[in-house]
């Protein structure tokens, strides 16, 4: 079926069979490879969203239920050349190792700052309890937020 | 992991939700936040042939104050229950217990009536009603009936909603003031309970419920007839595990959940009435 998503502020018009996941139809179909697609069983947030504004798991939504709807991925997230400020504050706190859980740590931080502005350490860790990150400890990424929340 | 095709109809309201299920009965299944049957579809647990897609009927999204209870629309997301002003004053309890499903994201998506209808023993919003003695309302091709929690639960992922129903709304009597307590041990943040409790006392009669003791939601009924009678909370506690049959897995053995039920209901208990 033909479904219209706008995706980092630009329509698109697509055929999808309605079992495409989202996360396949913006890697597959859009080209957006950004998001990564990390367990496969919505546990490790490597394949975070947002729809509407929120953060989702992409792995665990049909493209169907997009239809309509605007979804921001990691490549959007960016503006004129310049980092957003969580990715920017991700690169100054060395927020990452391998980098594979970057993108959706990123998209789950902005997420998170944008429900609770001014969160305490723990409520940052709890926030994040969705995505997973098997090199840092998180130690880094919690500053990364924090500093950001600033 | 792809999920086997299926035939996609968006409804968006209950009485489309209704037609479609008319139409297709045993084949079609519900499709709300599905953050219970995705999971499922994709490891080709669940195979329907025909998803009715209720996720944007917003006549099933709201909390309202009902007089003596709070009315909660079936497709109201966990995050609006979590952050809804009026549940925390009337039932904290829900509240508390909705803001440990899952993470972040899966509660931007997931649904009380999609968690609540899934019927998985495992999840926490189940013992929540039953604590709480909550009443569901199904509307089917007849109309609306009332079923009382205690009798929607009927085995693993099954409950008393018919294939042409669709569960519309959770009716929870108001417990401002109450004593309420909701406890949940996992291993990880964002891990289902290995085994949880959700507790709400008032005037000296608790409604205990469990999740993950048994292979569907279960009270405590014995330990809740313990504190009618008068026991102390460790006392109650003693028999929370009893008539309980939980299942084993990798997380725990039987005699570990029938622990980990007796510590956590008195731990509920005590908080509940402190």
């Amino acid at each position: 079926m033909e479904i219209s998503v706008k995706i980092n502020g630009e329509e698109h018009r697509q055929e999808v069979e309605p079992r495409t996941l989202l996360v396949h139809f913006l890697r597959d179909q859009i080209g957006l490879t950004g998001t990564n697609i990390g367990c496969d069983t919505s546990s490790c947030g490597a394949c975070t969203v947002h729809v509407n504004g929120e953060s989702v798991k992409s792995c665990t939504m049909f493209a169907v239920q997009a239809n309509g709807e605007e979804v921001l991925t990691i490549e959007g997230l960016a503006s004129n050349g310049e980092l957003h400020p969580m990715q920017e504050s991700f690169r100054q706190c060395h927020a990452l190792q391998c980098g594979y859980c970057t993108p959706g740590m990123v998209m789950a931080s902005v997420s998170l700052l944008k429900e609770n502005p001014n969160p305490t350490e723990a409520e940052v860790r709890e926030g994040l309890e969705g995505n997973l990150c098997r090199c840092t400890g998180y130690h880094n990424i919690v500053k990364a937020v924090m500093e950001v929340a600033k | 992991m792809i999920p086997a095709a299926f035939e996609y109809i968006r409804a968006d309201s209950a009485d489309a939700a209704l037609a479609a299920l008319a139409e297709h009965g045993d084949e079609a299944k519900l499709l709300a936040g599905g953050h219970s049957l995705i999971p499922l579809m994709r490891f080709r647990l669940a195979r329907p042939e025909v998803i009715v897609d209720v996720g944007r009927a917003d006549d099933l999204k709201y909390i309202r104050d009902d007089g003596d209870r709070l009315a909660i629309g079936a497709l109201t997301r966990h995050r609006d229950v979590e952050t809804s002003d009026l549940v925390k004053a009337e039932a904290p309890l829900l509240a508390a217990a909705t803001s440990h499903v899952g993470d972040p994201q899966v509660r931007h998506r997931g649904t009380i009536g999609g968690s609540v209808a899934h019927g998985d023993p495992a999840s926490d919003i189940p013992s929540v009603l039953l604590a709480f003695g909550a009443t569901l309302v199904a509307q089917g091709p007849g109309g609306e009936r009332e079923i009382a929690v205690g009798d929607f639960f009927q085995g693993f992922l099954e409950t008393s909603l018919a294939d042409d129903e669709i569960l519309t709304e959770i009716r929870l009597p108001k417990a401002a003031g109450a004593g309420w307590s909701f406890q949940k041990f996992n291993r990880r943040a964002q891990d289902w309970a290995i085994v949880g409790v959700s507790a709400l006392v008032r005037n000296g009669t608790a409604g205990i419920g469990l999740v993950n003791m048994d292979s569907t939601p279960v009270r405590a009924a014995v330990a809740e007839a313990a504190v009618a009678s008068g026991a102390s909370p460790a006392e109650a506690a003693e028999a929370a595990a009893e008539g309980c049959e939980p299942p084993a897995d990798l997380n725990a053995s039987v005699e570990y959940r029938q622990h980990l039920a007796r510590v956590l209901t008195r731990r509920a208990l005590e908080e509940a009435t402190a």
